[in-house]
């Protein structure tokens, strides 16, 4: 199989950049280069990773200072064009600062930084992003995020469901979606969103960090896998 | 010119931070308080620019930086003229 490059953005306060570099390059065997926020090239890359952290410290709001950063404006037209983008907790954060994602991120409902192994549910296997992994299947990946409730307005929401356009949902360990399980309060217990084009994906669990059984769950890969699978 | 802008979550926005606000409120005995909406503050300095000007820029950068109008909604004071 031949090696894809993939591209991780690093922005001022970004700490989960290296974490990605290491499970796309040293579990998934790809190539992968760090791509600085102030430059003005993707350096050819197959595909855009925004890794988590906090961004600007958070200033402003998660995710919206990073959003104006040059390499984003080249990210914007990357996945207008069709490039893929996947956006991990402060990434999906930003890529709906950014409006390649639909919606904003509120404050958890418990007003807690919340840091913990949830399980996420597959609700779309048709993804770039899925499709190695079962609908239905529940995946075992940690959270850590202060901003992790989803929020859209009522006609957004009904725009998304009709389109699919929910490929993760927070839920317990055996698939069943409840308040309980919906840790951080989000709008239809949404865990990652995809565009309506299928080329952009944000999640607020990290695969990154559940890339190898050491780290207590290897199941986040499927997400890592799918995407070399579909680009090859 | 010394403009102030308000930016807080839509009416239709859930707000916990506010909410906690409040029923720490209630906790110190203010039960008259009904309710807390929590926002942000921006005190901006302008050079050269007229009012007129103002109100065009105001409203811009509101939208497109300081506040996210899918959960924000923000409103503007001029302090000082000139």
């Amino acid at each position: 199989m031949a090696k894809l490059k993939f591209g991780v953005v690093i922005f001022p306060g970004s700490n989960c950049d290296y974490d990605t570099y290491y499970a796309l390059r040293d579990v998934c065997k790809q190539k992968t280069i760090f791509l600085w926020h102030k430059e003005h090239d993707l350096k050819n890359v197959d595909c855009v990773v925004l890794p988590g952290g906090f961004s600007y410290g958070d200033y402003l709001r998660s995710g919206s200072i990073a959003a104006f950063s040059p390499l984003m404006q080249e990210v914007k037209e990357f996945a207008l064009k069709g490039g893929l983008v996947l956006g991990i907790c402060n990434g999906f954060q930003v890529l709906l600062e950014l409006g390649l994602l639909p919606g904003a991120m509120l404050r958890n409902k418990n007003l807690k930084f919340l840091c913990q192994f949830v399980h996420i549910r597959v609700e779309n296997d048709k993804t770039r992003f899925s499709h190695r992994a079962k609908k239905g299947q529940t995946l075992k990946i940690p959270i850590a995020h202060f901003d992790g409730n989803y929020f859209a307005p009522p006609e957004t929401i009904a725009e998304i469901k009709k389109n699919n356009q929910i490929v993760f949902r927070y839920s317990d360990a055996e698939g069943k979606i409840n308040e309980e399980a919906n840790v951080n309060g989000s709008a239809e217990s949404i865990a990652g969103l995809i565009n309506k084009a299928g080329n952009v994906l944000g999640m607020m669990p990290h695969p990154e960090r559940a890339s190898e059984i050491l780290l207590g769950s290897e199941d986040g890969r499927v997400i890592f896998e799918s995407i070399i699978a579909k680009l090859n | 010119m010394k403009v102030r802008i308000l930016v807080s979550l839509k009416d239709s926005v859930l707000d916990p931070q506010g909410q906690t606000v409040k029923n720490a409120l209630h906790t110190l005995g203010y039960g008259s308080i009904r309710d807390v909406r929590q926002g942000k503050v921006f005190e901006l300095e302008l050079e050269g620019v007229s009012e007129k000007e103002a109100e065009k820029i105001i409203p811009e950068i509101s939208d497109k930086v300081l506040a996210n109008p899918i959960i924000e909604k923000f409103s503007w004071q001029i302090l000082e003229k000139g």
